[in-house]
């Protein structure tokens, strides 16, 4: 059941083509990792990939179909500011539990502790607030994640912490994951396959 | 390590009491201006009537223990007065200002979330009501409701919610395009679940608070239409009405008849404002903890 | 230049209702940066680094408090000295381009901080260093892209004649290109004579151009070495933590370790790093290791040698 992304074209308003005729497939149990620059529609594609926005030409399927518009999407996307994904005026176990309840192993072997459930978001670190992002994108349903930039401002120990676990859950379960960063060492240690995006031009 | 360079640096210490926390301080200070509120409130009910009662042998007396802010040239007692005034006027800015509140509320949710025509419209009108001056379109909507009570409040809740609801509007806007809700969304959650769970414990502090800031407002304006005319009719003990009526004393030299109730208005308002205020800055995440 | 010397922050934050709590954001925390240096500080978030730049500047929310002492060029700094240096003798390039005043041309912006010299002069002058035109000048930061508008940041800092430069998180978010030449300019302050304090989460960057790293944890320094000690399988390093740190890199291992820092109001009583630490013993448990010199650096460990 593959992800598949077919002639994605976008533009903001009247702006310069971000996106124009990009193909993308990524298979189950495939790690891919997309290197560029800033500004030259990674995060864009990221964002239509998980359905967070419609292209204007173009479709995402999966295994075929559209994606669902309804419950659980089994693509998850995780962006590089967890700050922005939790809700400030929930305590943390809210933010966790939102879609269903991940088990103690993996919060465990992300370093979450007991104590930090009852805390607000802005009694947390970044760092601390990404591991809580990752564990509630591994549901059950989840087929594919899409992991943009989301160790670009942590330190290396918590973003080899917070690969190891994606990287593990992504193997045991047969997922696809797409990898986006500018961090070419980071891309080659984790992915069986690079793209180097140079401004809508892309090539492996 | 030099002891001499090791100089304590304390970091502003707002404490004017120094075993309080700013919380409690806050809380505190709340406390103080809901009494005042209160017992203002009391008085109004508690005080017999009797004593707005015309006593001609007790015409025009200065303040004294008997009577806190003297009579007036009919005998009545300017406390009691200023009290039953205060709280016909409290009651009537707690309806105009949750009215307002209420307006601005559905106002804005209904711009934020109804598509572009309906936006549009609100925009237009929000405009449209701010373009105004308060007072005018104050006068012009109490004038065509026939006076009284009824004419006030429509009056001063229709000229209140504009800027309240441009807040709640982009209040609204700002957590729709969230980052959380769109994870939300995608976690399988309902649009009912989002807007009940996500959007409206943002909203619920604005409610409160808009209520108890727009109130001064609200109260302000009941006695200054009232006191040119527009609004409370002469017979009852309204503040506006009251403040009125004085200033033909006032070169008589009773100066209490207008001093004490206006000094009076002046800290109800001030007490609610003050309420608002610290309220506000506890519910908001970004004060919370100076 | 700057020396800071036994520097602890911490927070007074409300519980339920009107209990408050301590945060210890930054602990016992000593550190001295000389001209013509590059200073990186280098640590997780959380760890008190972006804090450590607002107390040089004085910029400390209204609910911390501090103790210890900063000595800027030999005189302790107080808090209306630092409101006389902030902007003058120390300037902060901050981390996001936000901080530039959205209605102010770029030019203008650069003009209000020279303090030296003609404004108009100065800026062109740098806007010509950094490759930006008399027609970017003119223009309103929206205008500008990420990389011009973090060029003009630096710009004006430079512009300012400071001794004493703070760079929080420089480059994250820039094209290599821009990140590169940002690094480039704090290499060129250095050599001009400044002091320079580098505040980042990213090894890379700090190891490519700063002279002497601190790695922080938990709010204090747990080691201060020359940046060459990072190299091979990390045996120059003194402190586990920095191991831990150097072996993580997706260059070299990818090995993480397990835990995560302390919150900042359950610090543990012992070394801050102990509960993660392979090496801890019961000594670790009890007692906070003090700073001690240690081959040409300084570490935070009683078992480093």
């Amino acid at each position: 059941m593959p992800l598949e992304a077919k002639d994605l074209s976008f533009r903001y308003k009247k702006s310069r083509w971000i996106l124009d005729r990009v193909h993308l497939e990524l298979q189950p149990g495939q790690v891919l990792g997309i290197s560029g620059p800033s500004g030259c529609g990674k995060s864009t594609l990221a964002r239509i990939l998980a359905g967070y926005e419609k292209p204007l030409a173009g479709g995402v399927t999966l295994g075929g179909r559209p994606l669902p518009q309804k419950g659980f999407n089994p693509v998850q996307l995780i962006s590089q500011h967890p700050e922005k994904a939790v809700n400030p005026r929930w305590r943390m176990h809210r933010t966790l539990n939102e879609g269903f309840r991940p088990d103690d192993i993996v919060l465990s072997s992300l370093g979450i502790e007991k104590k930090w459930l009852k805390r607000w978001p802005n009694e947390l670190s970044g760092g601390e607030l990404q591991r809580f992002c990752l564990a509630r994108a591994l549901g059950p349903q989840t087929r594919f994640v899409i992991a943009d930039e989301i160790s670009t401002m942590l330190d290396p120990v918590t973003q080899a912490q917070i690969w190891s676990v994606l990287l593990d859950s992504v193997k045991k379960r047969n997922m696809g994951l797409l990898a986006i960063s500018h961090d070419k060492n980071l891309l080659m240690r984790i992915s069986s396959m690079i793209i180097i995006w140079e401004d809508m031009m892309m090539g492996s | 390590m030099n002891t001499s360079l090791t100089a304590r640096m304390p970091y502003p210490v707002m404490a004017f009491i120094p075993t309080l926390n700013r919380r409690q301080q806050t809380l505190l200070l709340m406390a103080m201006a809901a009494v005042v509120v209160g017992v203002m409130i009391a008085a109004g009910i508690l005080l017999d009537n009797d004593r707005i009662a015309t006593h001609f042998d007790q015409r025009n007396l200065a303040p004294s223990w008997n009577h806190l802010f003297g009579t007036d040239w009919l005998g009545r007692d300017m406390f009691t007065r200023t009290a039953k005034g205060l709280t016909v006027s409290i009651g009537i800015g707690m309806i105009a200002s949750l009215a307002s509140v209420v307006i601005a509320m559905i106002l804005g949710l209904a711009s934020a979330t109804l598509g572009k025509t309906v936006d549009s419209a609100v925009s237009w009108l929000v405009d449209l009501f701010l373009g105004v001056p308060h007072l005018v379109a104050l006068i012009l909507i109490a004038f065509v409701m026939g006076g009284g009570a009824k004419g006030v409040i429509v009056g001063v809740a229709c000229t209140h919610w504009p800027s309240l609801t441009r807040l709640i509007r982009a209040e609204v806007l700002q957590i729709r395009f969230s980052e959380y809700v769109h994870v939300s969304k995608h976690m399988g959650r309902s649009r009912v679940f989002i807007a009940v769970r996500h959007v409206m414990p943002h909203l619920a502090p604005q409610f409160l608070v808009g209520i108890l800031l727009l109130f001064p407002h609200a109260i302000l304006h009941e006695a200054s239409i009232t006191f040119l005319g527009f609004g409370l009719s002469p017979h009852q003990p309204a503040i506006g009405v009251i403040l009125s009526e004085s200033m033909k004393y006032l070169a008589t030299g009773m100066w209490w008849l207008a001093f004490f109730p206006g000094l009076s208005l002046l800290v109800i308002v001030r007490s609610m404002d003050i309420i608002g205020d610290h309220l506000r800055q506890l519910t908001d995440p970004h004060s919370a903890h100076e | 230049m700057l020396s800071i010397i036994d520097l602890s922050i911490s927070f007074t934050q409300y519980r339920t209702g009107l209990r408050q709590k301590t945060m210890a954001a930054v602990s016992n925390l000593n550190l001295s940066v000389a001209a013509g240096e590059i200073l990186a500080l280098v640590g997780s978030s959380g760890s008190g680094k972006s804090l450590l730049a607002h107390a040089i500047l004085g910029i400390l929310p209204s609910n911390a408090t501090m103790t210890g002492a900063l000595v800027f060029k030999g005189e302790p700094l107080t808090p209306e000295r630092q409101r006389a240096l902030r902007g003058r003798d120390m300037a902060l390039i901050p981390q996001t381009v936000n901080s530039l005043d959205p209605l102010m041309r770029a030019g203008a912006q650069v003009r209000t901080s020279v303090r030296n010299g003609k404004g108009r002069a100065v800026q062109k002058n740098m806007f010509e260093r950094f490759g930006l035109t008399s027609r970017d000048a003119r223009r309103y930061p929206f205008q500008l892209s990420g990389g011009m508008a973090r060029r003009v940041l630096v710009s004006s800092a430079l512009a300012s004649g400071a001794r004493l430069i703070i760079a929080d998180e420089p480059t994250p978010g820039l094209h290599h290109q821009v990140a590169q030449e940002t690094l480039t300019q704090l290499r060129e302050l250095a050599d001009q004579g400044c002091a320079v304090m580098l505040i980042t989460h990213d090894m890379g960057t700090a190891l490519g151009v700063a002279d002497q790293i601190a790695v922080l944890y938990a709010g204090t320094v747990v080691e201060i070495c020359p940046s060459s000690d990072f190299k091979d399988q990390g045996h120059l390093l003194r402190h586990p933590y920095s191991r831990a740190l150097w072996r993580a890199l997706p260059e070299n291992e990818f090995h993480p370790i397990s835990g995560s820092q302390p919150l900042q109001d359950y610090l543990p009583s012992g070394c801050l790093f102990e509960p993660r630490c392979e090496a801890g013993t019961s000594l670790c448990k009890n007692e906070r290791p003090e700073l001690r010199e240690l081959r040409s650096g300084k570490v935070r460990c009683v078992h480093a040698s």
